[in-house]
């Protein structure tokens, strides 16, 4: 027997080994998600990647569904069944992104041409098929073993934390073709482990071998060029390999991004963002920098003609300090750091995230004429910018945030569900506490038109300013403009007037705006770079006004500055606006739709009412009798729903927290999500001890009010823990977050068994739909959580879930007299 | 086909039009002609902006005479005359004709002028450059792109633009001073010799943005005494302030 209504079968497989095959597939499908959102962000952008993902993720609901209604069937040739399926994920995870990659989708010409939509549903169909087919094996498992669902579910979230952790660790280690044939091999060996581990008849026994060996085989099989993520002709790296002899001379591949540098001896790359329209000379010949086949940069030898770093808005803050002690947060390709010491920085240390760009940057320097930057007077750090100014006692004279993504990304809006923790409010009060008395605060951002971000920051400058009790954080601001660029300066004291003197030769001399400054008058604004109005100085003088929220009520565009609970900096769309730019998007208003917001709320309602049809559609065909002790349908769909949504609720929420707190964002996924998962997993296992406990009581109830006052407790002690534990090191804060996700990730794991085991008991033929019901759920919640914490943030992102739960447990499904 | 103003004034100068040789059996005329009529509509739209209600009869002219579907792909020619960019393979586009007529008319260009232009691509600008200037001469990076320019350019008549593969960051010496520059290849910044071989008195112009998204177009200005002033223009009629501002 492989469970309760799977006696049809003769030849069962172990139970055992359905255990170990659930758990290695689930470690294939959350490793493939992962992977996946890498790969499809180098060969589109990564927000279609996230809404191609999360659109074909609704395979497991489409799968759930099937097997509702197939049950029968299919129960009775399980193991062929869960083999083949499983199996078909290990030979379709790799299949799938080689088809997929090979659609002439261009995600760019979207708006222009409906045709896009057409390749944009193929895409999902393609992606959609590892995902149903692991599902298929994944939810006729918990159908048979409905009994066992918490040791059962057990096994699935522990697969699915280590196949989280070990994406991570694999996409370090090996090229991405590899780690998605290693993805098909956790699908071939679950297939393998069910078909061949206990008797089967010879012929049979035949089959199954040849079937197991193909769905080995296959997958490392496939051709590398295949497998390899090719980026869009429209997207940097392409278009820098389109100028003759233009060549990659250095290549990594990481879990933060694929890094390229590329070499192009006849059209040399120049990079010299914003460079001044008076600026006596260029940039010299640079190594060009990808990341993910885009974001261009650019790597800058010391021994070059460095003379363009002084015509760049991002120079503003060495015409305040003098010969600073400099520190600069994104130290890329080195732009910032030659620019300190060309400014005559006595000292740079130099923060960047991924270790990958700089061993390429001091490979590509040493092999070149450039010259190395690190030496005696530059000291360069492995580290989140925000974590390092926060663990670190050091005062600098100057702190440079680097302009670190690209243009065209950030014209068009495609990072506006970008969580940055890095422009909050509260990121700044860091900053500003890393600074010597008479430092200097520097920020450069991309120019956008209407003025947005620039205004955003100037306030997010002010608050900090009044967070630290300042009363006139006007006069300790200054913005400046180019074409391209703005820079902001931030002082913890007001700005003298030899400063100002100083700033305002800098932009006559290269012919840069200013926005604000103390003491300004309209007509020193918009003079160089002219608008047809001085929206900049205008709307800065609302900003640092006494009521800049009405200004920004007015405003088209949300200004109210980003914090750490809704830490959307880039995202500046306001609804009411929305109609008025889509009716004007054939004379330029698309570039400012913001085209992350749009995927966002696109993916929202696609995925519900693909949801909301994959959770009806079975009922037409599920004629199964309805016994007198079978829970109302209505109460399966509410509470597998709620469960299904508040999981991930309360797993994005706190991604969000501990990410800030632990200070890197492969912490996130490494920890986080794989601790969360892994402790959900022993929750599930624990199920049937924990009811035994709950006596007469009913468990769900016992365990809702668990996540209910564990979350509640959390939102208002985490701040608190995290403010004491924010200086520890590395393995102290990883201890910390652990034991903090422990309690929570043990409970967060008990309702899905819970009542997938009660509905075993009374309805088993509702098993399969109510595991695609939450399956449908959780995919839903993935862009519903983003939505609400770009409206509300983060917290209530967290309330809603413990109310979810609250609903879960108003409604259980176990029998009121129902054994324990 | 239901003749505009615009529409007789192109098919009449189309007679004197090398490219419009064969104007008379022209299958795409009325598109043509009903292309220039929908840039003329978004120019009125976006009048604000741009300061005007109607571009250059000039400039209208010439993209009234300038066969767009044949600077696209052959499988696109269908789609010539829409009003949209379109792709042109490496990574390019031509750009939205409203664009290019919106380009075309802040570089308010005279007869007698000469003009370079750094990223040929199609060569579409360059063409309706060359409708109207004396000289256009356009470099690009992709050598494919530059051989099908330089041939299609010669097969329509076109024979004072002038193109080169290679490196266009250093402008055209030879050719310097220009009295209008483009440049339509994305770049991070203005390369300073282009600055240097614009003529006092002289125009450059900058579409801002990512492929099949224009954002902005940048007018730079030298004035007579070298100085040099730019503009940001936005196609866009959008008033970002509302209420009392």
């Amino acid at each position: 027997m492989t469970g309760e209504g799977a006696g049809e079968e003769t030849q069962s497989p172990s139970r055992l080994g359905v255990f170990i095959a659930v758990a290695l597939l689930s470690a294939g499908v959350l490793g493939y998600e992962i992977l996946l959102a890498r790969l499809l962000a180098i060969v589109h952008w990564h927000h279609f990647a996230y809404m191609i993902i999360a659109v074909a993720l609704l395979g497991f609901g489409a799968a759930g569904s099937l097997v509702a209604v197939l049950q029968r069937p299919l129960l009775g040739r399980f193991r062929w069944a869960f083999g083949i399926a499983a199996l078909g994920f290990g030979v379709g995870a790799p299949l799938a992104f080689a088809l997929a990659q090979s659609l002439p989708f261009n995600a760019l010409e979207i708006a222009w041409d409906r045709a896009q939509l057409g390749w944009l549903f193929a895409l999902y169909l393609v992606l959609s098929l590892p995902f149903f087919s692991a599902a298929l094996a994944l939810a006729l498992a918990f159908r048979a073993h409905a009994a066992r669902a918490g040791a059962l579910y057990r096994m699935d979230l522990v697969g699915a934390g280590l196949g989280a952790l070990g994406m991570v660790f694999l996409l370090d280690a090996l090229p991405l073709a590899d780690a998605l044939r290693a993805v098909g091999l956790c699908g071939a060996i679950a297939g393998g482990v069910v078909l061949l581990w206990g008797s089967m008849r010879r012929l049979a026994g035949v089959s199954a071998v040849l079937a197991v060996c193909a769905g080995l085989a296959l997958p490392a099989a496939l051709p590398d060029h295949w497998l390899r993520p090719h980026p869009s002709p429209y997207k940097g790296l392409s278009l820098a390999l389109t100028a003759p002899d233009a060549r990659i001379v250095a290549e990594r591949h990481g879990p933060l991004g694929w890094l390229t540098a590329v070499e192009s001896p006849r059209v040399p790359f120049r990079h010299a963002p914003g460079l001044s329209l008076m600026a006596s000379a260029g940039p010299p010949e640079q190594i060009g920098l990808f990341t993910d086949g885009g974001a261009p940069s650019a790597i800058t030898g010391a021994d070059d003609d460095l003379r363009y770093l002084e015509a760049e808005t991002a120079a503003l803050p060495y015409h305040l300090v003098d010969r600073p002690r400099a520190l600069v947060l994104g130290a890329g390709g080195g732009a910032e750091v030659l620019r300190a010491l060309r400014h005559g920085a006595g000292a740079v240390d130099a923060v960047e995230l991924n270790p990958d760009v700089l061993d390429i940057v001091r490979g590509v320097l040493a092999g070149g004429p450039g010259g190395q930057w690190e030496g005696e007077s530059v000291r360069t750090h492995v580290a989140d910018a925000r974590s390092f100014a926060a663990r670190s006692s050091a005062h600098w004279d100057l702190i440079q945030i680097a302009l670190v993504d690209s243009f065209s990304a950030a014209a068009a809006g495609v990072h506006a569900l970008d969580e940055s923790l890095l422009y909050t409010v509260e990121a700044f009060e860091i900053f500003l506490d890393r600074l010597a008395p008479d430092g200097v605060l520097a920020v450069t951002r991309w120019l956008k038109l209407p003025p947005r971000d620039s205004l955003r920051l100037l306030w997010t400058a002010r608050q900090a300013l009044e967070a630290r009790g300042v009363a006139d954080p006007a006069s300790r601001l200054i913005m400046i403009r180019g074409w391209k660029t703005a820079t902001l300066a931030v002082g913890l004291r007001p700005f003298a007037p030899g400063q100002i003197a100083s700033l305002r030769a800098f932009t006559h001399d290269y012919a840069f705006d200013l926005v604000w400054h103390p003491g300004i008058v309209e007509s020193d604004a918009n003079r160089h770079n002219r608008l047809a109005e001085p929206e900049f100085y205008r709307g800065a003088s609302a900003i640092l006004s006494p009521d800049p929220e009405d200004f920004a009520n007015r405003y088209k565009f949300t200004l109210e500055p980003a914090t750490d609970d809704r830490p959307f900096f880039f995202h500046t769309l306001k609804w009411s606006t929305l109609p008025e730019l889509l009716a004007l998007r054939a004379q330029g208003g698309l570039p400012l739709v913001e085209w992350g917001f749009v995927i966002l709320v696109a993916t929202l309602v696609q995925a519900s009412i693909a949801a909301v049809m994959l959770i009806l559609l079975p009922l037409l065909a599920l004629h199964t009798r309805r016994t007198p002790d079978a829970p109302a349908r209505w109460r399966v769909v509410l509470f597998f729903a709620s469960l299904g949504l508040a999981f991930l609720f309360v797993e994005i929420a706190f991604m969000q927290r501990f990410a800030v707190f632990l200070g890197h964002p492969l912490y996130a996924i490494a920890v986080v999500l794989a601790g969360l998962l892994v402790f959900a997993g022993l929750g599930a296992g624990a199920i049937d001890r924990f009811a035994r406990l709950a006596g007469r009581r009913q468990p769900i109830v016992l365990v809702a009010a668990g996540i209910i006052v564990v979350g509640g407790t959390y939102l208002g002690l985490l701040p608190w823990v995290f403010e004491a534990a924010q200086g520890w090191p590395t393995a102290g804060r990883l201890a910390v977050a652990l034991a903090l996700l422990g309690p929570i990730g043990f409970f967060l794991g008990m309702p899905f068994p819970l009542g997938l085991k009660a509905l075993g008991a009374r309805a088993p033929s509702l098993v399969p739909w109510a595991w695609g019901i939450n399956a449908c759920a959780s995919v839903v919640s993935a862009s519903l959580a983003t939505f609400i914490a770009l409206h509300v943030g983060f917290t209530p992102v967290l309330g809603c879930a413990l109310v979810l739960y609250a609903v879960a447990a108003t409604f259980p499904l176990q029998a009121a007299d129902a054994p324990r | 086909m239901r003749p505009t103003t615009v529409g007789l004034v192109g098919l009449l100068l189309f007679t004197a039009c090398p490219a419009a040789a064969e104007a008379t059996d022209d299958p795409y005329a009325e598109a043509r002609a009903a292309m220039v009529r929908e840039v003329a509509l978004d120019a009125e739209r976006t009048a604000e902006w741009i300061g005007k209600e109607k571009l250059s009869p000039r400039v209208m002219e010439a993209m009234g005479r300038v066969p767009r579907h044949l600077f696209v792909p052959p499988e696109l020619q269908d789609f010539g005359y829409l009003n949209r960019p379109l792709p042109i393979g490496y990574g390019q586009t031509i750009s939205q004709p409203y664009i290019v007529a919106l380009m075309t008319d802040l570089l308010a260009p005279e007869p007698d002028d000469v003009a370079f232009e750094l990223g040929t691509g199609s060569s579409y600008q360059a063409a309706v450059l060359a409708e109207l200037v004396a000289e256009v001469y356009t470099v690009e990076i992709v050598q494919p792109l530059a051989a099908s320019a330089t041939d299609r350019l010669d097969a329509l008549g076109f024979d004072n633009v002038t193109v080169r593969a290679g490196d266009g960051y250093f402008g055209w010496p030879e050719h310097a001073p220009f009295d209008i520059i483009v440049v339509t290849a994305a770049a991070s910044h203005v390369p300073p010799p282009l600055i240097a071989q614009l003529k006092p008195g002289g125009r450059m112009v900058i579409p801002v943005g990512s492929p099949f998204l224009t954002q902005q177009l940048l007018l730079i200005e030298k004035r007579k005494d070298g100085t040099v002033t730019s503009r940001q223009v936005l196609p866009v009629i959008f008033v970002p302030l509302t209420g009392g501002h």
